[in-house]
């Protein structure tokens, strides 16, 4: 005779577990209870019925049919209210007394409702079932419906995320700091925030609620702890869920959070299982869907008097928001015996995160690019040993071709269609048809298909691709390292220097894996650049990793000697300023004295002992260094502008001054000079500057990348804008993402050529983005916008003495 | 053999150098480590440049004219350039800087 089995809930656990059961073939006479007025459906899933992508029909799992046909007594929308275990039998809430003979508690869980003031108000709801899903849904098709969701873990944003989707204004309250915190890192959390408020939604993290407040028994707003009020129609409470556990406790069942289990999901009374998110198991709760699952398929076996154990395991979280491409698995916290592999791509909004710990994978974030989320979780999953491909790892399994030691045989494994060059979208199978097409070196490839013809990082694929393609004809040409004492290249650095926040050349030595003890005369003053440019605050320019020029603050000449040469703001001076230059000159026997093509003049010719004196009479005139020596902020080159000019169209020594003024000081890749012509007759040559800015009567054309050295260029226009103010701006941006991007020692026309024009004009199109490269200029300069000659005067005059003389008691 | 203090190591800025007026010419002192100097000649036997003023690397120092790099053990010029710089013996004793009186064209003291 078939046993009773009675099924209180019926959720996506009870059903799985169902289906298992009935695989199996044994007789079992069940009863399903489920408080909802329906059967089994995909929860998951209520996140897309709410955004509109599917319908609820579409997430059933367990139609009536199926209940049918396995012989189920469904009752539905009816809440059981006692278990019996002395008698063995649950009482329904109508009063009915039905025996069993095995019970299964899935009650599931409650979502948390916090106690805040006005929370039993009407509009208040939290999102766990189809009803939530419902109101929302009719919220959206109220005209100018405003909601606010407390909450910004998963359940929350999909939540909002699904608001905004059927047109609700959606305001996210986060009690935590960033975003989804229990799955993802800071970084993560800000590039989907970035996402979200992208968007429209708006989300306010690190923010307490203080009062729902309500008008006739209805929600109206939210009061936050800072005395702003946010107004609403809806208020979604989705700050976690809390296991079922009343009925279990009423029976005298042991509960801790949750029902307690044991291994085989056998509750302290043997003929009662439980299993699913009203579940304690090991100390450990259960919220997302995959141990959720492994449960019912134990349980199941239990039932059915097989052995079986549940092992609970690593899960992985997807967040279901379309668009938002975010993967989360394992355990991502920091740790002194964990290591970090980070990769950031921020033109494409990808980060990606891996934590290893013994050569294993035990935890990973993704974001923006989450397609290979499945093989790092099944690495994960397995505790494979990652360490022999350790190098490609983060670049997921298509680089993990046969013998991990050839870079060229992953690439020789990559399809056709694998993106190789992010920037420009180009694949593979377009750098090898270009190959085979007669594009044999790296400059053709580039110049026929874009790859590499951006950013640079992936150049070394590229060659790689065409290293596989032409086979014994290509030769690859020397490494790519910044020098001898890393394989890195710029890029890499640069990259690795942000993304594992390093902030002293001995971090960069040891966690990049510095050949050489200390780096050499190629690589120190690159990274020292590299470092005070990305942790302005956090680093100190280190003068013993810079040539000689910088760190005398002076050029020096063949013959040992140095030049000095005093700012002229925008080539103007005056005659205090001439007579203290003559008298400097005079004073420390100046051979030479010249004017230079940057409109200023230099003093050529002064001994190096004599530098902090003649500095200190110079700043005593009032004049600072004109920084000609130096990796940074040269000249600004003006006319003379609406002052005097018949011409002018605008105060070009003005703007001239003004940008001098707020760039100098400023450490740069290479130099940068920039010019400032009145008129379109261009008298200060602007046109051949990093920066040229032409005044017309319209307001100022701005024009970059220009060069007059080595090779001659003339700039391109970057953008024209009708005032002063905002050429200064664009013009700030733009030597702040120069700085930030390019590699040392490029001067502007190459890095442009480089990434593009067009990607720099992208890029300071958004008046965000001009503003922030303006707010981290300006954070720089709160630390170099200095007068090193005055500090060197003051502090260091010193060292550029002799240490000792001891030629003067030469022996009798 | 007899030893001149010619200043403090502190004097000497760590992976940078000194220079020292010599009988001999101009001699730079050079600190690769907390605790570890060198003395060499200052001058490059390529085309002269102070090498007290290049950038210090390893136990190297690098010309700031054309960027030649110096042993500063041995003296001997690296790579493909082919030369050589003086060296000198120095000892560094509780902090003090001691250049030998001899090598560096003093009479021992009488």
């Amino acid at each position: 005779m078939a046993q009773k089995l009675i099924v209180i809930g019926a959720g996506m656990a009870s059903g799985r577990m169902l289906e298992h059961l009935f695989e199996r073939h044994t007789d079992w006479d069940v009863t399903l209870f489920n408080a909802e007025p329906r059967g089994n459906y995909n929860r998951l899933m209520l996140s897309p019925v709410l955004s509109g992508e599917k319908t609820y029909e579409e997430i059933v799992t367990h139609d009536a049919a199926w209940y049918e046909g396995h012989g189920v007594t469904c009752r539905f929308g009816e809440k059981v209210a006692g278990i019996d275990r002395a008698a063995k039998t649950v009482t329904s809430e109508t009063g009915e007394v039905l025996a069993y003979d095995k019970l299964v508690i899935a009650t599931g869980s409650n979502p948390f409702i916090i106690p805040l003031p006005g929370h039993d108000l009407e509009g208040v709801i939290a999102y766990r079932d189809l009803e939530d899903t419902n109101r929302m849904i009719a919220l959206g098709e109220q005209k100018g419906a405003r909601a606010v969701v407390i909450g910004g873990g998963l359940l929350g944003l999909e939540a909002a995320a699904g608001l905004h989707a059927r047109g609700v204004d959606v305001t996210v309250v986060h009690l935590m700091g960033h975003l989804m915190e229990r799955q993802l890192d800071e970084a993560a959390g800000y590039l989907l925030r970035k996402e979200l408020v992208g968007r429209g939604i708006k989300v306010l993290c690190a923010t307490n609620s203080k009062e729902i407040l309500g008008e006739n028994g209805h929600v109206t707003g939210l009061a936050l702890d800072n005395g702003t009020v946010l107004p609403c129609d809806l208020l979604v409470m989705a700050v976690g869920i809390r296991p079922n556990v009343a009925l279990a406790q009423q029976a005298g069942l042991a509960v801790g959070r949750g029902v307690h289990v044991d291994d085989q999901m056998i509750t302290s009374d043997a003929d009662i299982l439980a299993l699913g998110e009203c579940v304690e198991h090991g100390g450990a709760l259960f919220g997302l869907v995959a141990p959720l699952y492994d449960q019912a398929k134990v349980a199941a076996a239990t039932l059915s008097g097989e052995e079986a154990a549940f092992v609970p395991r690593n899960v992985s979280t997807k967040l279901k928001v379309t668009g938002c491409d975010l993967f989360s698995a394992g355990d991502f916290a920091e740790g002194e015996d964990r290591e970090d592999i980070v990769f950031r791509d921020p033109a494409r909004g990808v980060y990606k995160r891996l934590v290893l710990q013994d050569n294993r994978l035990i935890g990973a974030v993704m974001y923006g690019d989450t397609a290979d989320g499945n093989w790092f979780f099944g690495l994960m999953k397995e505790g494979e040993c990652i360490e022999e491909m350790r190098d490609t790892l983060i670049f997921g399994p298509a680089f993990q071709g046969g013998a991990a030691a050839d870079p060229l045989a992953a690439v020789a494994a990559l399809a056709d269609d694998a993106e190789i060059c992010g920037c420009n979208g180009i694949c593979k199978g377009t750098i090898v048809k270009a190959v085979q097409d007669g594009a044999h070196t790296l400059g053709d490839v580039k110049a026929i298909t874009k790859a590499s013809n951006s950013c640079g990082t992936c150049t070394g694929l590229v060659e790689q691709v065409m290293a596989v393609t032409l086979g014994d004809d290509f030769v690859l040409p020397g490494a790519q390292g910044i020098c001898g004492c890393t394989d890195l290249s710029h890029e890499d650095v640069r990259r690795l220097i942000k993304s594992q926040e390093l902030k002293s050349q001995p971090a960069v030595w040891q966690e990049l894996g510095w050949s050489t003890p200390n780096g050499c005369h190629v690589c120190r003053p690159a990274v020292n650049y590299y470092l005070l440019a990305d942790w302005p605050l956090d680093y100190h320019d280190d003068l013993q990793s810079r040539f000689v020029n910088e760190r005398n603050h002076a050029n020096i000449q063949k013959d040992g000697t140095y030049s000095v040469m005093p700012r002229m703001w925008g080539g103007i001076t005056t005659p205090d300023e001439l007579r203290a230059i003559a008298d400097a000159a005079d004073k420390y026997k100046v051979p030479t004295v010249k004017v230079t093509g940057g409109q200023r003049i230099d003093l050529l010719g002064v001994r190096k002992e004599d530098l902090p004196a003649i500095w200190y009479d110079l700043n005593q005139a009032g004049m600072v260094s004109g920084h000609a020596y130096s990796k940074g902020l040269r000249t600004v080159k003006t006319c003379v502008g609406t002052d005097h000019c018949r011409f002018g169209t605008q105060d070009s020594t003005g703007l001239g001054i003004k940008l001098e003024k707020k760039l100098w000081g400023s450490w740069t890749p290479h130099k940068v000079k920039l010019g400032v012509s009145g008129c379109p007759r261009n008298c200060a040559e602007a046109t051949c500057k990093d920066v040229g800015i032409i005044c017309v009567d319209s307001g100022y054309q701005v024009s970059v990348a220009g060069a007059a050295g080595m090779e001659v260029k003339e700039t391109e226009r970057l953008v024209d804008v009708p005032t002063e103010a905002e050429a200064i701006e664009w013009t700030t941006a733009f030597v702040q993402l120069y700085r930030e991007q390019a590699r040392y020692l490029d001067r502007p026309y190459k890095w442009v050529a480089k990434v593009g024009l067009d990607w720099v004009k992208e890029v300071l199109a958004e008046p965000a983005e001009r503003a922030a490269l303006n707010e981290r200029f300006e954070i720089s300069q709160s630390v170099y916008r200095k007068d090193p000659w005055a500090d060197h005067a003051e502090h260091r005059a010193d060292l550029y003495q002799p240490l000792a003389d001891i030629t003067l008691e030469a022996a009798e | 053999m007899s030893w001149i203090d010619i200043g403090h190591i502190d004097d000497v800025p760590l992976r940078g150098a000194r220079l020292v007026k010599t009988p001999v010419g101009c001699i730079a002192v050079f600190r690769t480590a907390e605790a570890e100097v060198f003395a060499a000649a200052n001058s490059c036997p390529h085309k002269g440049g102070p090498l007290s003023e290049g950038i210090v690397h390893g136990r190297h120092v690098t010309c700031p004219l054309h960027n030649w790099v110096f042993s500063l053990e041995t003296g001997a010029a690296q790579g493909a350039d082919e030369g050589q710089i003086a060296t000198y013996p120095i000892r560094l004793e509780e902090g003090r800087l001691l250049l030998d009186a001899v090598a560096v064209g003093k009479r021992s003291a009488a």
